[in-house]
C-alpha cells in the first residue's frame, strides 16, 4: 500500500470523489459504469460490481461477524446464484472463510462468535430463531481447507451421512450410494477393492475427494469448499477442479481459494474480500481482466497478497 | 588481495561461531542425557530392591511345612459308643489320634511338660483335617494311614531357617530341632503348597490365616467402584467437555472437581462413615460402603482425565462431523468419543488402582475390623487387600512377615493383571484407528 506513485494515488483520488459525488445523487444505485482504465480508489469500501443476482440461492445483506469484540467481517452484501461456482478471493485474514462458514453456521460452533444481518436461503432466514442447523448443515454441506476424513474405514466415510439422516434403508441402497458418490468424486477406481481400509490411509488428493465424496453422499443443494486444494499437488487439484466443473450442473458451489487461476478456471463469478470487506464482486471474466477496483486490481496483478 | 582483508577485517562467518559454541551445546546435551538415565537407572535399582526384599521375605508363605503321621484312627477314641452314624463320628475326638501318633514316634519323651512341647509340634488344625477325612470316608475308622498333617506355624519357621542360628534357638526350640532333624531323616517332613493361604479368610493362627477373604472383598469393592465411578465418571467428563454451557456455574463446578482430586483421602473416609453409615445406615465395614466411598475419591481423577482426553481430540473431526449434518450428540458417540476412549480408560485405570491400593479412607468405615469369614456379599463384613497388609505387618508372630509379604505379592499381582487387561482394552480401541 506504501509503495504506489503520488501520480497513481492523485487519479485515483479523483476519480474515488468524483465515485463518492455520484453514489451521493444514487444512493440506490447497485452498479457503476466506469471508464476501464480509472480506477476505484483503494480507500473506497463499499462494494463495486452486481452482487445481487437474477436467480439466488442465497442472499447476504448486511452481513458481519464479530469474534468476541473484534469484527472480522463487515457489511457484506451478496447473493448466490444457482447452479453457478463462485469464488471468494482475497489475502490471508480478509474474512472470505469466515463468510464462507456462516452460510452453513458452522460458526457456532465457535464460542464468542457473533453473526449479525441477515442471510436466507430459498427465501428462508438461515440464522432465525426456529432454524435447525442440521438440516441446514444436510443441506449445504461443506468440504474444508486440510483433509479432514474420519477415522474410519473409506466405505464408513461416505457412508456415515445418509446413515444418520436415513436418506437410504437397505445395505445395497447404501452400497449404491456409496459407489455413486465415489465415482462422481473420481475416487472410486483407486478405493473400490480397500473400501475397508482406513480413509486416513489415502494420499492427501484421495483424502480431499473422499471429503467431496463423504459431502455429496448426503445430496446437499449447496457446497462450500473452503481452500480445497491448498494442500494438494497439481495433478490432485485438476482432478478436483474438474470434479468441481461437474458438480456445477446440480450444485451450487462457493469456493474459497488463494489461487487465482483456479478461481479463473472454476467459477462463474468471483467476489474479491479485503480486510474483512466485500471490495468487488462480478463475473469472472470481468474481475480478471477488467477489475473496477484499484485494490482488486493490485490483488489480481500480484502487487500484494 | 591481502591488503584488502586487512584494511576491512572480514565479519567472522557464521559457521566459526556455530563450531566454537558447539563444544558448550554438546556437553549440555550429554549432560542432560546422564541425568536422565542417572534417574532411571535409581529408579529401577530401588524398584528391584523392592521386589527383590518382598519377593525373598514373601515366597516362603506360599509353601508349608507337613509332617506324615502313621495315624490309627482308632475306633474307640472316634466313636466310643460304636453307634456307626456319621453323627457320633463328628464328636469324637480327633485330637488324641496324632497325639497318639507323634508320641509313637518318640517314646523317649516321657517328662509332662516336654510332651506337651511335642504335642505342640504339630498344627492346631490337626484334629479338624482328620476328622473332615473321617466324614468324607468313613471306612476309614480302623485303619491306619499315614496323613501328612501342617506343622504348628513356629515349628515351620524353625523349619524355613527363619528363627536365626541354632546356637539362639531357646531351649524349646532347640528340642523342636531335635526332633524335626530326626524326623527329616525319616523323610516324614515335606513342604508343601500353603492352599490355606489362598483359600482362608483371616485368622489369629499364621497357619490358618489367608489372604481370599481381603481378595474377595477388594473384589467386591472394585465392583462396586468400577460400576458406579466408570459411568458417572465418564457421563459427567462428556457433558462438561461438550454440552454443557460455559458460564460461572460450570466454571464453579470444574474448579470444584479440580480441588476434589486433591483432596486427602481419608477425608472422604471421614465423609463415608457421616453420611453412607450414619446417615443413610448401610452396614458398616461392607464393601458396598467402601466402593462408595472409593467412588468418591475415583470420580474428580475420571472426570479430569476424561475431559481433557476429550479436549486433545482435533476439532477437525467435530468440523468434519458438524459439517455433514451431524447432531452434536452423533458427533460426540459416533467420533469423538472412540478417539477419545484410550486416553479416558487410561485416567480410569489410574483412579482404579489407586482406589485398589488405598486404605485410609476404608479405616474409617471400619474395614478395618478383624474379619474370619470370607465376603460373600456387598453387604457383608469385609476387608481389602491393603488393610490385610496392614494388619498382619501389625501382629507380633513371626509367621506373619512372611504373610504381609505374600500379601503385597497378591496385591501387586492384582494390579499387574487390572493394567494388563487395561492395556489390552486400550490397545483394542485404538486399533480401531
Amino acid at each position: 500500500m506504501t509503495t504506489y506513485t503520488p501520480t497513481l494515488n492523485s487519479m485515483s483520488n479523483a476519480n474515488g470523489e468524483q465515485y463518492l459525488a455520484a453514489q451521493d445523487k444514487a444512493p440506490e444505485m447497485k452498479t457503476r459504469e466506469t471508464a476501464s482504465k480509472a480506477k476505484i480508489d483503494r480507500e473506497h469500501r463499499i462494494t463495486i460490481g452486481e452482487y445481487t443476482s437474477a436467480n439466488a440461492r442465497i442472499r447476504c445483506r448486511n452481513v458481519g461477524v464479530f469474534y468476541g469484540e473484534k469484527q472480522a467481517v463487515q457489511d457484506i452484501n451478496l447473493d448466490i446464484g444457482k447452479h453457478q461456482v463462485i469464488a471468494l478471493i482475497g489475502p490471508s485474514g480478509c474474512g472470505k472463510s469466515t463468510f464462507l462458514r456462516c452460510l452453513n453456521r458452522m460458526n457456532d460452533t465457535i464460542p464468542d462468535c457473533r453473526v449479525t444481518g441477515e442471510i436466507t436461503m430459498d427465501g428462508k432466514p438461515i440464522y432465525g430463531e426456529d432454524v435447525d442447523v442440521v438440516p441446514l448443515r444436510a443441506q449445504v454441506g461443506m468440504v474444508f481447507q486440510k483433509p479432514n476424513p474420519f477415522p474410519k474405514s473409506i466405505f464408513d466415510n461416505v457412508a456415515y451421512g445418509p446413515r444418520i439422516h436415513g436418506l437410504v434403508t437397505t445395505k445395497s441402497d447404501l452400497d449404491d450410494v456409496v459407489e455413486n458418490s465415489l465415482r462422481r468424486a473420481g475416487l472410486w477406481d483407486e478405493v473400490k477393492d480397500r473400501l475397508g481400509q482406513p480413509g486416513t490411509g489415502l494420499s492427501g488428493g484421495q483424502q480431499q475427494r473422499l471429503c467431496i465424496a463423504r459431502t455429496i453422499a448426503v445430496n446437499p443443494e449447496v457446497i462450500l469448499m473452503d481452500e480445497p486444494c491448498s494442500a494438494l499437488d497439481p495433478i490432485a487439484t485438476a482432478k478436483i477442479e474438474q470434479l468441481i466443473d461437474e458438480l456445477r450442473t446440480l450444485y451450487t458451489i462457493v469456493i474459497v481459494t488463494h489461487s487465482m487461476q483456479q478461481a479463473a478456471r472454476v467459477s462463474q463469478r468471483t467476489a474479491y474480500f479485503h480486510m474483512g470487506h466485500l471490495i468487488e464482486v462480478g463475473e469472472t471474466a470481468q474481475v480478471f481482466t477488467n477489475p473496477q477496483h484499484q485494490l482488486t486490481e493490485d490483488y489480481i496483478t500480484g502487487r500484494f497478497g | 588481495m591481502s591488503n584488502f582483508s586487512t584494511q576491512k577485517p572480514a565479519a567472522p562467518r557464521s559457521h566459526d561461531i556455530v563450531m566454537a559454541g558447539l563444544g558448550k551445546r554438546r556437553n549440555a546435551e550429554l549432560r542432560f542425557r546422564a541425568y536422565g538415565l542417572g534417574a532411571i537407572v535409581i529408579a529401577l535399582v530401588f524398584l528391584v530392591l523392592l521386589f527383590t526384599s518382598i519377593v525373598s521375605k514373601g515366597y516362603s508363605a506360599f509353601l508349608y511345612t507337613n509332617v506324615a503321621l502313621d495315624i490309627h484312627f482308632d475306633a474307640q477314641a472316634i466313636d466310643p459308643e460304636g453307634l456307626g452314624t456319621p453323627d457320633a463320628q463328628a464328636n469324637g475326638d480327633y485330637d488324641i489320634l496324632w497325639k497318639t501318633a507323634i508320641y509313637g514316634l518318640f517314646p523317649e519323651v516321657t517328662e509332662r511338660q516336654k510332651k506337651r512341647a511335642l504335642a505342640g509340634f504339630i498344627g492346631s488344625s490337626a484334629g479338624q483335617r482328620l476328622r473332615a477325612m473321617v466324614k468324607s470316608d468313613p471306612k476309614l475308622v480302623g485303619t491306619t494311614q499315614r496323613v501328612w498333617l501342617p506343622v504348628d506355624d513356629a515349628i515351620d519357621m524353625l523349619a524355613k531357617g527363619n528363627l536365626g542360628d541354632a546356637a539362639e534357638l531357646s531351649d524349646r526350640n532347640k528340642d523342636s530341632l531335635v526332633w524335626l532333624t530326626t524326623l527329616q531323616e525319616q523323610n516324614r517332613i515335606r513342604k508343601a503348597i500353603n492352599r490355606e493361604f489362598f483359600t482362608n479368610g483371616d485368622s489369629r493362627e499364621p497357619e490358618a490365616a489367608g489372604i481370599w477373604g481381603a481378595v474377595s472383598g477388594s473384589a467386591f469393592t472394585l465392583l462396586v467402584t468400577i460400576g458406579l465411578s466408570l459411568p458417572v465418571g465418564i457421563a459427567a467428563a462428556i457433558y462438561l467437555e461438550e454440552f454443557s454451557p460455559r458460564n460461572k456455574w460450570t466454571d464453579f463446578i470444574e474448579v470444584n472437581i479440580n480441588n476434589l482430586a486433591a483432596v486427602p483421602s481419608i477425608v472422604y473416609g471421614l465423609l463415608g462413615l457421616a453420611v453412607f453409615i450414619n446417615t443413610f445406615g448401610l452396614p458398616r465395614s461392607s464393601p458396598l460402603v467402601g466402593g462408595l466411598v472409593l467412588t468418591l475419591m475415583t470420580l474428580p481423577v475420571i472426570i479430569i482425565a476424561g475431559r481433557s482426553a476429550l479436549k486433545s481430540v482435533p476439532p477437525s473431526v467435530r468440523e468434519a462431523a458438524l459439517g455433514i449434518g451431524a447432531s452434536p450428540v452423533q458427533m460426540v458417540f459416533d467420533h469423538v468419543l472412540p478417539l477419545a476412549m484410550p486416553g479416558m480408560l487410561t485416567g480410569a485405570i489410574i483412579g482404579t488402582a489407586r482406589a485398589l491400593g488405598e486404605s485410609a479412607p476404608l479405616l474409617m468405615i471400619g474395614m478395618v475390623a478383624f474379619i474370619v469369614d470370607v465376603p460373600t456379599s456387598l453387604t457383608s463384613p469385609a476387608t481389602v487387600l491393603p488393610v490385610q497388609i496392614y494388619l498382619w505387618a501389625d501382629s507380633p508372630e513371626r509367621a506373619f512377615v512372611e504373610r504381609t509379604s505374600a500379601a503385597i505379592m497378591v496385591l501387586l499381582v492384582f494390579l499387574i493383571v487390572m493394567n494388563g487387561c487395561a492395556v489390552y482394552l486400550r490397545k483394542r480401541y485404538e486399533r480401531r484407528w
